[in-house]
């Protein structure tokens, strides 16, 4: 049991370390261009009194809550959550009546951005899904699934630009093409395990994006492809604003497809291989399915999605260059399904939404933007690290009705 | 369930957030990378934007109304910057400045166009953003590729009479967009050889192995596209293993920070720029205020983007309107003042009165060559 | 392209890009020691590593100004910027630890490696905001040394400051893990976390002296290499963490000959694919590189087989 005096104490001594530790880089500015140094001590008093004040809230809070929790023992959190859960499930049919019209009007009680950046979302709450069969199902940690999302992307641009082939007809062309990269990336990695497939997806996400980057003969190199057509809407005008609504709706749409199939799959045959692979591959061998199989399946289907997905951000944007695929977008797909929860559809679809989301919300603090999605990554990750629907919190209290 | 509640409580996080603001300020879009690892190309456009439209509002602003300056981050993503460009035009922007690279430029521009919305670049070099006609809303206050490329090879050729020449760049869109007309024009030339085309990575951790292939190939000169980091490296790794060779580079390191980086390296080291700014009171005027308000020197296409403001704002205010037809009629026909010289706009958006010239350091500053 | 060399011009050629790789490398393997000692005691992929080796460059950057504003010069520099680029990389490796690791150590394996990767980008932006965007002037702390001016067209003070560093460090931290107690009680930690707890190894303390050693080679790394380039800004902790990482990988992480190892071969392999091939693709070598030894070697080229207890 803590006093508030220790805790004051503890918490000025971290604050005093972090005031020492972050001294040079916000204190010191050096300029060695014109030789001269700035000094900006009120830096250092910022640092420490935000410090201590967290320090000293956290310690406080944590305090409470040990009180707490010893009183009683950790299960009114999953009753509360079932709580919830089953008042939705009462209201199930009004519920998603509002949903569905809220998801219809949106468009257009909202501005163009808010359209644009929902799609964007939804792009990547399919990506998530799709990843998330191979990370979460599977348990295959793969750091290059940008890979399969360009390959849709520039494949469908390229077929465009040179057989002019529309965008309907390029889908399915994309989701086979990344398909073929899923199982061809599949099958070197088949021997490795854990971090060591981690890294070989990565140089392989980075093996393919700087191809796209050199090979300018192939695909224009870093000035990227431009001018590529949205679907055509078959006799619809096409404009901005129409162009937004529409690919809204084919998302909604893609969304609804995308949770549907995977739900179809995890409770399946291969869902359910794909689960015994993801907990012991060894055992899974020894109940006679086959891995190979099993992996490269994964691997494909993951990829699919991401091709599919990769078609329409090419046609959304109209513009792509190789600068779009970094490993960066691959580690943003990753927390996702990490922060939804790994396996589960609700959360990975929540996750997509934050963490897309909060970026362009964030945009009031401009340069302070990326800094905040930094800290709330690791914030996030410290607090819930399950991620926001675990595969636990899924078990429902049988009602006596 | 769960969906619907986030979706509502996300609907009206979102609704509360925007912001839709008032007719009476004129509004000003300034949209480049503010983060990620070209942030330094993209924040001292956006400081230029604010010192103007300071100076601008302390006089009263135009035409009575206050300017607002909306500044948005696109990391120089396509996809971020088609976010930016709804975004500002969900702000009511009457003209943007921006963006910063090419790519993210051709993503947005659509958006602009249909919306009617004038858009400025003071980085953007990529030449079919005006030579291809699709754009007719863009304008731009710096060279594209091939002028500069042709500039750089002419000089190369017929000034300093090189027979062996290596072209290198930093596999961007700025860099490898100019190193690939210079070896066009190069090729087409017959009058020296393409010893090495070759592109470094930005941002590795050595370049030596390149440097000792430059040498390897015996070229009088290395062309090179790309900015100062990369430059700076290139030149003073070939001048610490005793080469000779000559440097000719582009706008994006016609940059004070140039000299300072490589210090005594750079010395010799010649780069196209537009004409004679260093003399210019306003570009003089306009490094001070920027030292004054933020505590450094300005940074890559500082110049350019201050000019780009100047324009649009000028035009907005000598054309009495924020029509689109009127703005870039204003664009076409009425020269402005700016640190780049008195220009105006030609059909296509490339900046007339923005002439370009062959620069060498000697002495530590950049001076023009005759 | 014109290579016409005489037999002797071609050796010489070979050489200079060994030496270039061997210098690459050498910056690898430092960075790509951290990511392995890590790795061999927590499992964990540290994305922030490159940080801090960024870090490091900035605070001895910072140093450097103060000191030669002052009127200090020379190797005196040299040294103190050093050592306290050491401190203080090390003292944000330990604080990193604490904050966004180490709550999270019994939690599901991808936890703190999304923590890792937030990190990143939090200090990426931090230092961006602290310091500027723009590309910062590295002084020259190593002075070109007179004994060397002959063959100064080949390799320069710099380049074998980095090599002999990196033999120096690696012998010394050979040394520390395999004679010393603290270096015993890493490698137990290491192997098996909870019978060191039972035998009464304080394993906070272990990780956290992991993270500290790990984080002060990355600082002797960032200190050379922007001596030697010149130039750092507060990106170049992204490219170089990858690479190291893909050097620890290759090399068998959780093994430290291996990581030396793995950042010379990838030095190597890309310094002779430019050299020879092309400087364009000279990642995709090393990432081909990467999956070709993965394939033959599933383990990496040092690394130990993990037998899977079933």
């Amino acid at each position: 049991m803590q006093t508030i005096l220790s805790n004051i104490k503890s918490s000025l001594w971290i604050a005093g370390w972090f005031m020492l530790l972050t001294f040079p880089l916000m204190v010191v500015k050096v300029d060695t261009i014109e030789q001269k140094i700035q000094w900006r001590f009120q830096n250092m008093i910022w640092v420490g009194a935000i410090i201590f004040l967290i320090s000293f809230l956290t310690r406080q809070f944590n305090q409470i809550k040990k009180i707490s929790e010893k009183e009683n023992i950790g299960q009114n959190r999953h009753r509360k959550i079932n709580l919830i859960i089953q008042t939705f499930h009462n209201y199930k049919t009004l519920s998603l009546l509002i949903s569905v019209l809220v998801a219809i009007l949106f468009p257009y009680i909202v501005s163009a951005y808010q359209v644009n950046i929902l799609t964007t979302a939804m792009i990547y709450v399919v990506l998530g899904l799709g990843l998330n069969i191979v990370v979460g199902l599977a348990g295959l940690l793969d750091l290059g699934y940008v890979a399969f999302y360009a390959v849709g992307a520039y494949g469908y641009a390229l077929l465009n630009y040179h057989f002019q082939i529309n965008f309907w007809m390029a889908l399915p062309i994309c989701a086979m093409l990344s398909a073929l990269f899923g199982v061809a990336l599949g099958f070197p990695v088949l021997r490795l395990r854990g971090d060591y497939l981690a890294i070989v997806t990565l140089g392989f996400g980075e093996i393919i994006r700087l191809i796209l980057e050199n090979w300018n003969a192939f695909s224009f190199g870093p000035s990227g492809i431009a001018n590529i057509p949205r679907p055509p809407i078959g006799g619809f005008e096409s404009n901005i604003q129409t162009a937004s609504i529409f690919m809204y709706y084919l998302m909604v749409l893609m969304v609804l497809f995308t949770i549907f199939m995977v739900n179809r799959l995890q409770f399946s045959r291969i869902g359910r291989a794909w689960m015994a692979l993801r907990e012991d591959e060894i055992a899974c061998q020894a109940m006679g399915i086959d891995r190979t199989k099993t992996k490269l399946l994964a691997f494909a289907l993951g990829a699919t999605w991401a091709g599919l997905m990769g078609a329409i951000f090419a046609a959304k944007t109209t513009f792509i260059n190789p600068a779009c695929f970094t490993f960066l977008e691959s580690a943003i797909i990753l927390s996702i399904v990490v922060l939804g929860g790994m396996g589960s559809v609700l959360g990975v679809i929540l996750a997509a939404f934050i963490l897309i989301l909060l970026p362009e919300f964030l945009r009031a603090f401009s340069e302070y933007r990326m800094l905040i999605f930094g800290a709330s990554m690791v914030l996030m990750m410290i607090f819930r690290p399950q991620g926001l629907i675990s595969r636990d919190s899924k078990q429902y209290a049988i009602s006596s009705h | 369930m769960k969906l619907f509640f986030s979706f509502f409580t996300l609907l009206g996080i979102i609704v509360f957030t925007t912001v839709v603001f008032a007719a009476d300020t004129i509004n000003l879009g300034v949209a480049g990378a503010h983060s990620g690892d070209l942030a330094s190309y993209g924040i001292p456009s956006a400081r230029a934007a604010e010192l103007v439209v300071a100076n601008i509002n302390s006089r009263g602003g135009i035409l009575g109304k206050k300017v607002n300056v909306w500044t948005e981050d696109d990391a120089c993503k396509p996809e971020l910057a088609t976010n930016t460009a709804t975004r500002l035009i969900s702000k009511g922007v009457h003209v943007v400045m921006g963006h910063i690279c090419s790519g993210a430029t051709k993503a947005a521009l659509g958006i602009y166009k249909d919306m009617n919305i004038i858009t400025m670049s003071p980085s953007a070099t990529n030449p079919d953003l005006t030579q291809s006609g699709d754009y007719p809303n863009f304008f731009r206050t710096i060279a594209s590729d091939d002028a500069q490329a042709r500039l750089e090879v002419d000089f190369a050729l017929n000034v300093l009479k090189l027979k062996r020449i290596a072209v290198l760049h930093d596999k961007g869109d700025y860099g490898k967009g100019l190193a690939e007309f210079a070896r066009k024009f190069i090729q087409q030339s017959n009058k020296a050889e393409l010893v090495l085309y070759e592109g470094i990575t930005p941002g590795a951790v050595d370049y030596s192995a390149v440097i000792r292939k430059i040498k390897r190939s015996k070229a009088e000169a290395v062309i090179f596209g790309g900015y100062h980091p990369e430059a700076s490296k290139l030149v003073s790794g070939m001048r610490k293993k005793r080469m000779d060779t000559l440097f000719i580079s582009d706008d994006g390191v016609k940059d004070d920070t140039f000299i300072k980086v490589a210090k005594k390296y750079a010395e010799g080291v010649y780069a196209t720029g537009p004409k004679d700014v260093s003399n210019n009171p306003m570009t003089i005027q306009a490094t001070v205020e920027h030292k004054k308000k933020y505590g450094d020197d300005p940074g890559a296409f500082f110049l350019n983007a201050y000019s780009a403001t100047l324009a649009l704002l000028n035009a907005i205010e000598k054309s009495k309107s924020t029509n689109y037809q009127d703005i870039k009629k204003a664009l076409q026909t009425q020269f402005v003042e700016t640190p780049l010289g008195n220009i105006r706009f030609d059909e296509r958006g490339d900046a007339v009165g923005v002439g370009f010239s062959m620069y060498q350091v000697k002495n530590g500053t950049y001076v023009e060559v005759k | 392209m014109m290579f016409s060399d005489t037999f002797s011009d071609s050796v010489l050629y070979f050489i200079e890009l060994l030496l270039s790789g061997l210098t690459r490398g050498s910056i690898y393997a430092l960075i790509a020691l951290g990511y392995t000692m890590v790795y061999g005691i927590i499992e964990l992929i540290n994305f922030a590593h490159g940080e801090i080796y960024m870090i490091g460059a900035f605070t001895a950057l910072i140093i450097s100004g103060i000191m030669t504003m002052y009127g200090f010069a020379g190797l005196s520099v040299f040294f103190t910027a050093m050592i306290i680029a050491v401190l203080y990389s090390s003292a944000y490796g330990y604080t990193i630890e604490k904050i966004a690791y180490k709550p999270l150590r019994n939690s599901p394996r991808l936890s703190p490696l999304i923590s890792a990767i937030g990190m990143s980008i939090f200090l990426q932006n931090y230092v961006m905001l602290a310091q500027t965007s723009d590309f910062m002037p590295f002084p020259t702390l190593i002075p070109d040394f007179e004994c060397l001016s002959l063959i100064d067209y080949m390799i320069g003070g710099p380049e074998l400051v980095i090599l002999i560093t990196t033999v120096i460090v690696m012998a010394a931290l050979s040394i520390l893990i395999k004679y010393t107690r603290i270096g015993k009680a890493m490698r137990a930690t290491a192997q098996d976390k909870t019978m060191a707890m039972l035998v009464g190894i304080d394993i906070n303390r272990m990780i956290s002296i992991t993270f500290i050693i790990g984080s002060a080679l990355a600082a002797i790394a960032g200190v050379l290499i922007a001596s030697y380039i010149g130039q750092i800004n507060f990106y170049i902790g992204f490219i170089a963490g990858i690479k190291a990482f893909t050097a620890a990988v290759l090399g068998g992480i959780g093994s430290i000959p291996g990581a030396v190892f793995g950042g010379l071969v990838l030095g190597l392999t890309e310094s002779f694919a430019t050299g020879y091939v092309s400087s364009d693709y000279e990642d995709v070598f090393a990432f081909a590189l990467l999956v070709l030894i993965l394939i033959i070697r599933p383990s990496g080229l040092i690394g130990r087989k993990m037998t899977q207890k079933v």
